[in-house]
Order: C-alpha cells, then sequence, then structure tokens
C-alpha cells in the first residue's frame, strides 16, 4: 500500500518509480559538509521515521518519498488547491444532503420504514448509550462536516494569494488532528454491509442520500490524495508570494 | 551501485536521522529546529525528539481498549424482536448461528472482521511496543509497515458499531420486527477507540532508533 519500487539513476539520487518524485539523501549530496551546519530552511525531517534530508521541492506530478520508510513528504499537484476547494465543496453539498435525506428504505408485509443517517446516529438510545449515538453522530457528520469547512477556510486565501486567512494554522491543525475520526467513508461502507444482513428478511429500497454516500466515499478518497500537507504548511508559513 | 546494494540489504546507515545532528523535527508539518526548541515556529506543534512517555501512554490506552474488548464479547450487541421471539446475540454467537445455518460465508467475515482483526490490532501494537525496547527479529521496515497497517485498519473497525446502527434504525417495523442495539455496542466502540488511541500515541520514530543506539548512545534528548 504504501511501499513503492525505486531504482537508481546516478548515485544518490532516487527516483520513485510510482509518481516520479526525486529525493535526495542528505550525505549523498553534500558529503563535506559539516552536517548539523546545514540551514534549517535546507532540511526536511521525515516525521514517521525522523530521517533528515537536504530539501528540494520535487516539480508538480512528482513526490518525494523518506528514502527509509516510504512516507510520502512532499507531493505537490498542479492546480491543487483549486482541485482540493472544488473537491471541498462537492463534499460539504453531499455531507449536508446525505444526511437529511432518506438514504434507505425498507419493506415487509406492508410495513415501511425510512432511515436518514442522523436517525442512524440517533438509534442509540437509553441510558449511557446516548453518548454512543453522540460520538456517532460526530463521526459520520459533525467531524467529516467540521474538516470540510476547516479546510476551505484555509485553502481559499491560499489558492487567491491572499494573506492566510486568521487563525489558519490552528485550524489547519485541528483539521490534520480530525483526520483519523472523519469517517463518513466507513460509514457508506457499513450501510453496504447492513444491506447484505436485511436483504434476506425485507426489500429494502435506496434513498437519494445512499448515492450521495457513495459519491462521497470516492471524493474523500481524492481529497486526501491531492491534498500535500507539505505545501499547506509551507504556505501559510511564507503567505504572501513575492 | 553501491546505493543498490544498500537498499537491497535493508539497512538505512547512509540515512542520518535528525536526532543525531541535534536536530528536533516537527512530527505534524516536518520542520527541522535545533534540539531544546520548545514549540514548532510553523505550526505551533510541541516538539520532542523522542516522546519518552509514549509507551507509557500505549500501554495505557491498550490496557483499557483491551478491558473494553471483553465486555464487548460477553454482552448482546444486537437485540432481535420478531413476532414470536426477542433474541439476543453476541457478536460470536451471531456468527456461530449464521453458521449453524449454513452461512458458512458471512459467518467467516463477521469473525474476521470482529475478532480476529482487534485481536491482531492488540498484539501488533503489543509487540511493536515490546519491540523498541529490546532487539527485535523483524527489520524496521517491516515493523513499520505493521503500524502502518494498524492505523489505517483501527477506524475501520468502527464499521461494526454503524452496521448496528444503520441496522437498528432501519428495522423497526412495528409489531413485525424490531432490532435494537445491545450494551456490547458501546464496549466494542470504546475498544476501538481506544485502540486507536494506542496507535496514535505510538512514537514511530522509535522504531528506527534501535540500530543507531548500537552505534554509540546519543547523550542529548
Amino acid at each position: 500500500m504504501f511501499r513503492r519500487c525505486r531504482y537508481v539513476t546516478r548515485p544518490g539520487i532516487f527516483v520513485d518509480t510510482a509518481g516520479g518524485g526525486i529525493i535526495y539523501p542528505l550525505r549523498m549530496d553534500h558529503p563535506d559538509t559539516p552536517l548539523a551546519d546545514l540551514p534549517m530552511d535546507e532540511l526536511i525531517v521525515c516525521p514517521q521515521c525522523d530521517a533528515i534530508y537536504r530539501l528540494r521541492r520535487p516539480a508538480h506530478g512528482e513526490r518525494a518519498a523518506c528514502e527509509r520508510c516510504h512516507t510520502a513528504l512532499i507531493t505537490p499537484r498542479q492546480n491543487a488547491g483549486l482541485q482540493i476547494i472544488a473537491v471541498a465543496m462537492a463534499v460539504m453539498v453531499l455531507i449536508i444532503g446525505a444526511a437529511v435525506f432518506p438514504f434507505l428504505t425498507i419493506d415487509a408485509a406492508g410495513t415501511s420504514n425510512a432511515v436518514s443517517v442522523l436517525d442512524a446516529a440517533l438509534a442509540f438510545s437509553g441510558g449511557p448509550m446516548i453518548l454512543l449515538s453522540l460520538a456517532t453522530a460526530a463521526l459520520i457528520f459533525f467531524i467529516p462536516l467540521l474538516r470540510v469547512m476547516l479546510t476551505l477556510y484555509v485553502l481559499i486565501p491560499v489558492v487567491l494569494d491572499r494573506p492566510a486567512a486568521r487563525h489558519a494554522v490552528a485550524a489547519f491543525r485541528l483539521s490534520e488532528e480530525l483526520r483519523p475520526w472523519s469517517m463518513a467513508e466507513i460509514f457508506a461502507i457499513g450501510c453496504a454491509v447492513a444491506l447484505v444482513k436485511v436483504a434476506d428478511l425485507a426489500d429494502v429500497g435506496f434513498g437519494p442520500a445512499f448515492y450521495m454516500f457513495g459519491a462521497l466515499v470516492v471524493l474523500v478518497i481524492a481529497q486526501d490524495r491531492f491534498l500535500c500537507k507539505w505545501s499547506v504548511w509551507n504556505s501559510l508559513e511564507h503567505p504572501k508570494k513575492s | 551501485m553501491q546505493m543498490v546494494r544498500m537498499e537491497l540489504s535493508g539497512t538505512s546507515q547512509e540515512i542520518l536521522s535528525a536526532r543525531e545532528l541535534g536536530i528536533v523535527a516537527c512530527t505534524r508539518c516536518s520542520k527541522p529546529a535545533p534540539m531544546g526548541t520548545p514549540t514548532c515556529s510553523r505550526c505551533g506543534h510541541r516538539l520532542v525528539s523522542r516522546d519518552r512517555l509514549s509507551l507509557q501512554r500505549v500501554w495505557a490506552y491498550w490496557t483499557v481498549g483491551l478491558m473494553c474488548y471483553i465486555p464487548a464479547n460477553t454482552y448482546p450487541m444486537l437485540k432481535t424482536r420478531t413476532l414470536f421471539q426477542v433474541e439476543e446475540s453476541t457478536i460470536i454467537g451471531g456468527a456461530v448461528e449464521l453458521a449453524q445455518y449454513g452461512n458458512w460465508g458471512i459467518a467467516l467475515i463477521i469473525l474476521f472482521a470482529s475478532v480476529v482483526i482487534p485481536l491482531a490490532k492488540f498484539m501488533a501494537v503489543a509487540f511493536l511496543a515490546i519491540s523498541v525496547k529490546r532487539r527485535s527479529v523483524t527489520s524496521q521496515r517491516q515493523r513499520h509497515y505493521l503500524y502502518e497497517l494498524v492505523e489505517y485498519i483501527g477506524r475501520w473497525s468502527m464499521i461494526d458499531i454503524f452496521v448496528v446502527a444503520i441496522l437498528s434504525s432501519l428495522v423497526q417495523l412495528k409489531t413485525l420486527a424490531a432490532i435494537n442495539p445491545g450494551v456490547a455496542s458501546i464496549f466494542f466502540a470504546l475498544s476501538v477507540i481506544f485502540t486507536m488511541l494506542a496507535a496514535q500515541a505510538f512514537d514511530t520514530r522509535m522504531i528506527w532508533d534501535a540500530q543507531t543506539k548500537d552505534e554509540g548512545p546519543k547523550t542529548n534528548d
């Protein structure tokens, strides 16, 4: 999943065959420089394994990956900002739509029932189960929505070459911290599993929200792939293009 | 050609870690700073070269997660009420029942997703936490890969809870049939959440330290 094959073009230069990114191990690049003397601006450290490299910005479409643990460090893309904003807006509309409209309907022997996402989240009731309802609602609706809004808030000024929005650093930090807790796409797959379980018992139909969730899965994954965290942090640190 | 050999042998001696150069890096935005800098100038994250309390937090979350996992299996996950009977089934009980009806495939999938994967996650986190303390036979790259796998799979365990939520909100057919969540669901959710927290608390940089430590201890923290 995270591994990339690589080959060597010249000593010391690794080409990532999957994305075409180039990364230079520090020692190879400047064998004689006293290592601790290098300026901080010219270094990048892998957050996963602490390997240190001389910073080289890969061109659009290339990706710089850590030589040691293969974590993607810099993955710039042409117009990534605009693409992410477009996708984020679509995701926002879909999340709200998917939450309001019914996503599954059931029909058995004359009785029928239609549920929306919020109905599903609030299925846990009685005593401490309320907490589970709140947690579920947060995981599948509020956190994904909040993350999308934070992304828009941070990226729109960056893409328009404006000064960074107020508290943009805190906003992007929160968005990154919430990343693992945003589970809309997992809920979507959960729908499919639930369908298989109920299909024997009753007639199950899809509401409009079901297809919205289908699209949502694809878009959420696309959004995470487009986003180069390093580029965002870098542009927040140096907001104006001089 | 020398580089190719280095890659194949799987060692990473040519790559230096920031710690060896007296540099501490931000784990959130990957910006380096001189050792001793308290917070990252770019994103404000606290800078720690190696999180010494990391393992304690891992074990704390891990223990709570495991404790929650036991009632998650002994209490009923679903209460199914049909015309004539009320049935309460645990995770394993439900799977066994499916198998008795001949649905071997689905029974195995449920057992795999709700029993094997959670237990494997507990073992993997424990293995990683133990392996950074003592010499490990498995390579650093394999352990790092294991960590990424655990971190990636962790969130997907919540799917069980979501399925219970969907089923119990959907199957509410008045007198005909109704499904309601059982007590186990709350313990299962807690177990998943604490396992995720345990994985997040783990400082992966420690995996890559074991080797450099042997070459000579570093005094600066």
